[in-house]
């Protein structure tokens, strides 16, 4: 099966430069059986890589150790569910589940895309099977997860333990699928460039992939973010690291994309700007796989350490970003720009957001470049840290989230300010009033709290009045509201819910960093702590043996106020005894929003045991926000304009059945 | 929700509103003068942990992070300013160890581009929507407006 696997991996290689070259060629003549290869071609190399993906992961859950990738990363101990999530906890898996994303991709765009026209889709297929070509032969060439090892070791060497976790059953995936999911957006900008024209189903076809990309992609870095916070026991959920970074910095751009590209499909404006906004997010995708996989940071994240293999990637990201940015330069004087409109419209306020969302994207690419840019032509050695991003990043996100419930109530064209305000003045109403009360009434808070606060009810009241006032709230009778708001397109709930969902993210923010409490202290079983009004019992230290770890379970109850055990929390300490390492099990206690933290510190002689505890109010919001940015991205998807070619589907599928026998 | 909050935990507060909440400090480091304590940690919060990379001291469980906040506390009973104590610090590990770069020439690049970017972005826009606009309101020429009117009467 392993051989099997090896040997579809090196025929999808094949497959993808046929898938290049082939199609490529067929657009230029405009020879249609050249160009109809594409398709076929995408749709067998995504069945190849995903059965090379499957021997793989066969490999792992079987705990086959002659292979050599099996031998390191995996343990016969393992539960059968991190055995399988192994597969992509290591460099050569993760890159093999990466380009499987890429081929899954091509094969959709083959065979839902017969609405294109026949050259653009041909042109897609091509630049998608050139990168797919690129990434085959880095796995092949540098990191073959299929590689034997002979005489077959007993027993493995075992996953990171911070790895055998949920988390990586689901945080690379869907990192993955929104990174990945960018190259589309690029592949149809530099098939654009190459055609030299962009025409209606090119932006048709764009905004939903777009918006594909970014709720996965800002799925996975909300679900990174909570893992780091349970599972790194610190209780930190964003630390600015350059591999968040890494993923952060496509989030961003592929932000401003998702609304350049509203411009484009409702107004045909800014063409040229949201396909080079296209070909740099997934160029910033490119750019975070290199960091992550070439290993020239080495921060909690990376598990690549070859310096080959940096240079590999280094010249894939040479080729893709300085190629498709020199078709830029070439092409871009030939296509039209489009749609007029007055500075103050809903345009000018989606392209005051890009120039903001740029501008902060471009921030935290410098903030995580310069050191290794300095380090490299200097040799001197600074860091760039969190402080560095609160006083750039920060300031720079301010006038953005002041300006959002502005922009769905602004009409396109030409808009109202004043109007748009006073239909605002209820959501600035309210905000004020929650700035005023966090300031006034809480003690301790700080202005920036009061100001975070405020702004984060802005945000929430603004995305509920646009939904408001869309459905006629104060203009027509209650029935007729209802009637409106049933009957409101899905996009603008999607606007609202992710609008919405960036101030419930900010909302857990602010509460969590103003007004969250800690304690650090040594505690003996039966001491009880209280913390923010919760009073916790240390009841006491318990071993306990795990299938493949050992650790110290620390039990904490919750005291009610009758006095009594309202809960339990449990936190530990395990011990992984195959790679020799400890990690610290948080235990975390969810009331309402708000969660109690515990994580387990060093032991002292006389049992005693350092304990953190932290209270941090309404912090599910962080991650809440998140789903519910998810949540508006897929209502949008839902969206019957966004259904690209779905009536010429139906009948196709209600045509094939009575072919059949 | 009513956070209750005593003096400590309020300087440790303001001092802390912009860092994100991981601690890796132990008890019996901990300075028994409060304020004195918050002003280690916030100092703490800026300095890097070298062997870990990306932590501050504050958050590192790293051996070399524990003598490092040692250092800054042992600093500020001997009555350092908190400039002091980071001036020191660096001297003896260099600049690396912080996590705010100086505003200097040399990384003048790195502190100035979002500024940079947001004014030069800024001017491009301001720019095009002028010639815009000039261009959406020419008029139309006397030939354009009398082949407009032979249109709209046809209709």
């Amino acid at each position: 099966m392993v051989e099997i696997g090896h040997f579809a991996l090196v025929l999808a290689f094949a497959l993808s430069l046929v898938q290049t070259i082939v199609p490529l060629f067929g657009a230029r003549l405009n020879n249609q059986r050249l160009m109809a290869v594409g398709g076929p071609v995408a749709v067998t190399g995504f069945a190849l890589t995903a059965l090379s993906f499957v021997a793989l992961a066969g490999a792992y859950a079987n705990s086959d150790f002659s292979v050599a990738n099996v031998w390191e990363n995996s343990h016969s101990l393992q539960p059968l569910i991190y055995k399988i999530t192994g597969t992509w906890g290591n460099h050569e898996g993760s890159m093999l589940l990466w380009v499987l994303i890429l081929t899954f991709f091509g094969a959709l765009v083959a065979a839902f895309g017969s609405n294109l026209p026949a050259t653009l889709r041909a042109n897609v297929l091509a630049v998608q099977g050139t990168i797919g070509a690129a990434f085959f032969l880095f796995i092949l060439a540098t990191s073959n997860p299929f590689i034997r090892l002979n005489p077959a070791p007993i027993e493995g060497r075992d996953l990171n333990p911070v790895l055998q976790d949920l988390g990586l059953a689901i945080h690379p995936p869907l990192l993955y699928l929104g990174y990945v999911g960018f190259s589309i957006c690029f592949s149809f900008s530099v098939a654009a460039l190459i055609e030299g024209r962009i025409d209606a189903s090119w932006a048709r076809w764009v905004r939903p992939w777009t918006l594909v990309a970014w709720m996965f992609l800002t799925g996975g870095i909300a679900m990174g973010s909570y893992w780091a916070y349970y599972e790194l026991g610190w209780g930190g959920f964003w630390f600015w690291d350059p591999v968040e970074n890494a993923s952060f910095m496509p989030w961003l751009a592929g932000t401003a994309l998702l609304h350049s590209a509203i411009v484009m499909e409702k107004r045909s404006a800014l063409k040229i700007w949201t396909l080079l906004l296209a070909i740099l997010t997934f160029s910033l995708s490119l750019l975070g796989t290199f960091l992550v996989r070439s290993g020239v940071l080495t921060s909690v994240h990376a598990f690549a350490t070859d310096p080959t293999r940096g240079v590999f990637i280094l010249c894939i990201l040479t080729l893709f970003i300085g190629g498709s940015l020199a078709l830029f330069a070439l092409r871009a004087s030939r296509l039209t720009a489009g749609g007029l409109f007055h500075p103050i419209s809903r345009e000018g306020a989606l392209v005051l957001n890009n120039l903001f969302l740029t501008t902060a994207t471009a921030t935290v690419l410098v903030g995580t470049l310069y050191p290794l840019a300095l380090e490299a032509l200097t040799g001197d050695k600074i860091s760039v840290g969190a402080p560095f991003f609160d006083l750039t990043f920060g300031p720079l996100m301010l006038p953005l989230l002041v300006l959002v419930p502005f922009g769905p109530l602004l009409a396109w064209k030409r808009g109202d300010v004043i109007a748009a305000s006073q239909r605002l003045m209820a959501a600035f109403a309210l905000a004020l009033a929650a700035m005023l009360v966090t300031g006034l009434f809480i003690d301790g808070a700080s202005v920036f709290a009061a100001l975070g606060i405020g702004l984060a009810v802005w945000l929430v009241t603004g995305a509920l009045t646009d939904l408001a006032i869309k459905s006629g709230v104060g203009s027509v009778a209650p029935a007729v509201m209802v009637r409106r708001f049933a009957g409101l397109p899905r996009s603008v709930f999607g606007t609202a819910l992710a609008h919405l969902g960036l101030g419930l993210t900010l909302l857990g923010i602010v509460a969590t960093l103003s007004f969250g409490t800690e304690k650090i202290l040594t505690m003996r079983a039966g001491e009880t702590v209280e913390l923010s009004g919760h009073t916790l019992r240390f009841v006491g230290l318990y071993p306990a043996q795990g299938p493949n770890y050992s650790e110290d379970r620390g039990r904490f109850d919750l005291i009610g106020v009758s006095g009594s055990p309202v809960g339990e929390i449990s936190s530990a300490k395990r011990f992984y005894p195959v790679r020799q390492m400890t990690t610290t099990e948080s235990g975390i206690k969810t009331l309402g929003l708000s969660q109690l933290y515990i994580s387990l510190g060093d032991e002292g002689k006389d049992g005693s045991v350092v304990v953190r505890l932290w209270w941090k109010p309404l912090v599910a919001l962080i991650w809440g926000g998140g789903l519910t940015m998810m949540a508006g991205a897929a209502m949008s998807l839902m969206d019957r304009r966004l259904r690209v070619g779905a009536p010429s589907r139906r009948r196709k599928q209600a045509v094939a059945p009575a072919g059949l026998p | 929700m009513k956070p209750r909050l005593s003096l400590t935990s309020i300087v440790l507060l303001l001092a802390l509103v912009f860092a994100g909440a991981a601690h890796a400090v132990k008890p019996d480091e901990m300075l028994a003068d409060p304020a004195l304590e918050a002003r280690a940690r916030a100092l703490s919060e800026g300095l890097r942990c070298m062997v870990c990379q990306n932590q501050s001291i504050d958050e590192s469980d790293a051996d070399l992070a524990r003598d490092l906040r040692i250092l800054v506390r042992q600093r500020l009973v001997a009555g350092d300013s908190d400039q002091q104590v980071m001036d020191y610090v660096v001297s003896r590990y260099g600049e690396f160890v912080l996590l705010k770069p100086r505003f200097d020439l040399r990384n003048a690049l790195l502190w100035g581009t979002p500024v940079l970017l947001l004014l030069v972005g800024g001017m491009f826009i301001a720019l095009n929507a002028r010639s815009r606009r000039k261009l959406a309101t020419k008029s139309l020429s006397a030939d354009e407006q009398a082949a407009l009117d032979a249109i709209l009467r046809r209709d």
